[in-house]
């Protein structure tokens, strides 16, 4: 099963990548969300996958008896996904916001904050 | 299991945490109220420093604090463990902020900046929080406070410019956690655990390829965050487009938690990978340390010009990770000192700039010198003090690495030394250009008249003069930056006070 998954972290992240590439300020974001799920799909399968027991220790047990899930990659997981959809909702309204501004989803022409045709500097001093 | 409470005294290590995002919470409560939530921030960063202060001398005199949470033992609890770098450099970072939230009541204009304290009090608690977490993940998730925090900011106003920039900000930054929580995610898988202080333990005993693979892609994460070379577009992409203020918050807190981490993530961590990844560190260094003064040269525009110089910053840092003797590491850890000063305070003397002239282009500046001869000064000293001239702060850490470069031997340490004095000239020019420009040249026919001295403003400089006066004491009197620097940067190359600290000394398992 890890050898599948491993797999399927590439394909996402191959995918997040390609989509990073394009110009188009929704298809990076498209991209940056694919590969954030490779990323939390990565931990998940890095962190041991089982088919046994659910990680609860009976009561009067320090520890539990026998194999277990591991809990935490879960716990790493779900913080990871809350955070990442927040950043995934501002960079949405910014690039509304942005595109509604500037009239311009394409990077080549979001040039701002940084123009193309600026003169040379001065040659003084 | 932790049965017994922490004692009293050490909650002086998560107060400054706990006092910033309480005060974030009330500055939103209280909003409507701007006056009583200025005069409330300004008290919390206050307490914030105070427990700093506490914390500093504490770790000064002990060695390093930590404090795990929720009752489970160390490696599965997560820790907050304070070495003197990490308590030294949250210390500068939160006096950086209650100076640029003074320097910025006189600067604010009329417009709209609802919510701005809550902002930087979340910035400043993802920033201490950064400094001062034991745990992989939690400073995964400091970062993302801090850059929640920055995107707000940065867009603070929403002029379209500010928007251009945030797209860039934004996408590049998020990009770099993203890849930063890939390096945790497979971290975590071949070493079961994310506590520092356990990496430190086991990182010497696991497979080195699979070390060496995690470090390169931290080392890509970091330095996005820290703006090094290749990685660096974001920066002088985003940092003149907010008010001058929130750019001085940005360069004296950012890219130094990024090349902070960088350092503690390959010195301490994982230094055998480390090891691996030394010619790319040099070369990293050498790039960034020549490209970005050479950026600086050809840039016009004030604030972006002043973006390239802090980079060229970060190549020196780049140098202590390179050559980590005891010269190097603490060469590195005083530059960052002095990067949060320096830049911080450049920042804000463009924006004093900025707002005398009305411009924001060095071409249609000129003449000030006339108008005002402290602006003059203020710039040219902070010019000189980030070139490194003696006897100012910059100075210091540069002799440092030059000594370390220069006693490391090989060749990779002759090149790193020509590398820093060439970046020490070239950002001398690049620095009395722009001085040249600003204030001595006439100024250009057509330029509006430079203003300078209405009563709001005095906030402004005087916060700017206390920053350069800072600047040119530490100068002066360095020894106790040095003696800091001689208890902190050993625990720093010998991880093993900060393991006893945390309480996982004793033999691998």
């Amino acid at each position: 099963m890890d050898q599948v998954l491993a797999v399927l972290v590439g394909c996402f992240m191959a995918v997040g990548i390609y989509l990073l590439l394009s110009r188009s300020v929704i298809r990076m974001l498209l991209g940056l969300v694919v590969f954030g799920n490779g990323v939390n799909l990565l931990i998940f399968t890095a962190g041991r996958l089982t088919r046994a027991a659910a990680p609860i220790i009976p009561a009067g047990l320090a520890q539990a008896e026998g194999p277990m899930a591991n809990p935490l990659p879960q716990a790493l997981i779900l913080t990871a996904i809350v955070i990442g959809f927040a950043m995934f909702s501002f960079l949405l309204v910014l690039a509304y916001r942005a595109y509604q501004s500037l009239d311009a989803d394409d990077t080549d022409t979001m040039r701002v904050a940084e123009p193309v045709d600026a003169p040379n500097p001065p040659l003084s001093y | 299991m932790i049965e017994s409470v922490t004692a009293a005294g050490d909650w002086v290590l998560v107060l400054p945490l706990a006092l910033c995002l309480l005060g974030a919470a009330l500055a939103l409560i209280l909003r409507r109220d701007r006056a009583l939530v200025l005069v409330m921030s300004l008290l919390v960063i206050a307490a914030v420093i105070a427990c700093e202060v506490v914390l500093l001398l504490r770790v000064y005199e002990a060695g390093p604090l930590s404090m795990t949470m929720g009752k489970w033992l160390p490696p599965f609890g997560i820790s907050f463990t304070a070495d003197l770098f990490g308590a030294g450099f949250s210390l500068t970072a939160a006096v950086v902020t209650l100076l640029v939230l003074v320097y910025y009541e006189g600067d604010r204009g009329s417009g709209l900046d609802v919510n701005f304290h809550a902002m930087v009090l979340l910035l400043l608690a993802g920033v201490t929080g950064s400094f001062l977490t034991g745990d992989l993940f939690n400073l995964y998730v400091w970062f993302e406070v801090m850059l929640i925090a920055s995107f707000g900011l940065l867009v603070l106003g929403g002029r379209p410019l500010q928007l251009d920039a945030a797209v860039k900000y934004g996408f590049l930054n998020f990009l770099a956690t993203s890849f930063f929580l890939l390096a945790l995610g497979l971290l975590y898988g071949s070493l079961g655990t994310l506590n520092m202080a356990d990496i430190m333990r086991v990182a010497p005993q696991a497979n080195m390829a699979a070390m060496g693979g995690i470090a390169a892609i931290l080392l890509l994460a970091f330095g996005m965050k820290a703006a090094v070379f290749p990685l660096n577009g974001w920066l002088p992409a985003s940092y003149h487009a907010p008010p001058p203020a929130i750019s001085a918050l940005f360069a004296g807190l950012l890219t130094k938690v990024g090349v902070f981490a960088l350092l503690k993530s390959m010195v301490v961590l994982l230094p055998a990978s480390r090891d691996l990844l030394e010619p790319v560190l040099v070369a990293l260094a050498m790039a960034t340390l020549l490209i970005a003064p050479l950026g600086a040269i050809a840039e016009t525009n004030l604030r972006r010009a002043i973006g390239f110089l802090l980079i060229g910053g970060v190549g020196a840092v780049l140098v202590g990770i390179a050559l980590p003797s005891l010269d190097g590491v603490s060469g590195a850890g005083l530059y960052i000192f002095h990067a949060m000063l320096s830049m911080t305070a450049l920042y804000l003397v463009a924006g004093l700039i900025e707002r005398a002239t009305g411009a924001t282009d060095t071409r249609a500046m000129g003449g000030l010198y006339a108008a005002s001869a402290p602006l003059s000064i203020l710039f040219f000293v902070l010019i000189l003090a980030v070139a490194g001239v003696p006897p100012l702060l910059g100075f210091w850490p540069k002799l440092l690495l030059l000594q370390a470069s220069l006693g490391q031997g090989g060749w990779s340490g002759g090149l790193l030394a020509g590398a820093l004095v060439v970046n020490a000239v070239l950002t001398l020019i690049a620095g009395s250009r722009l001085w040249a420009h600003i204030f001595w040249r006439a100024a250009p026919d057509g330029a509006a008249p430079a203003v300078v001295g209405s009563v709001a403003v005095w906030t402004g400089y005087g916060a700017t003069a206390l920053l350069v006066l800072l600047i040119v004491a530490a100068g002066l009197w360095p020894n106790a930056l040095f003696e800091i620097l001689a208890k902190g940067a050993p625990d720093l190359l010998d991880p093993s006070r900060y393991v006893t600290a945390v309480g996982l000394a004793g033999g691998v398992p």
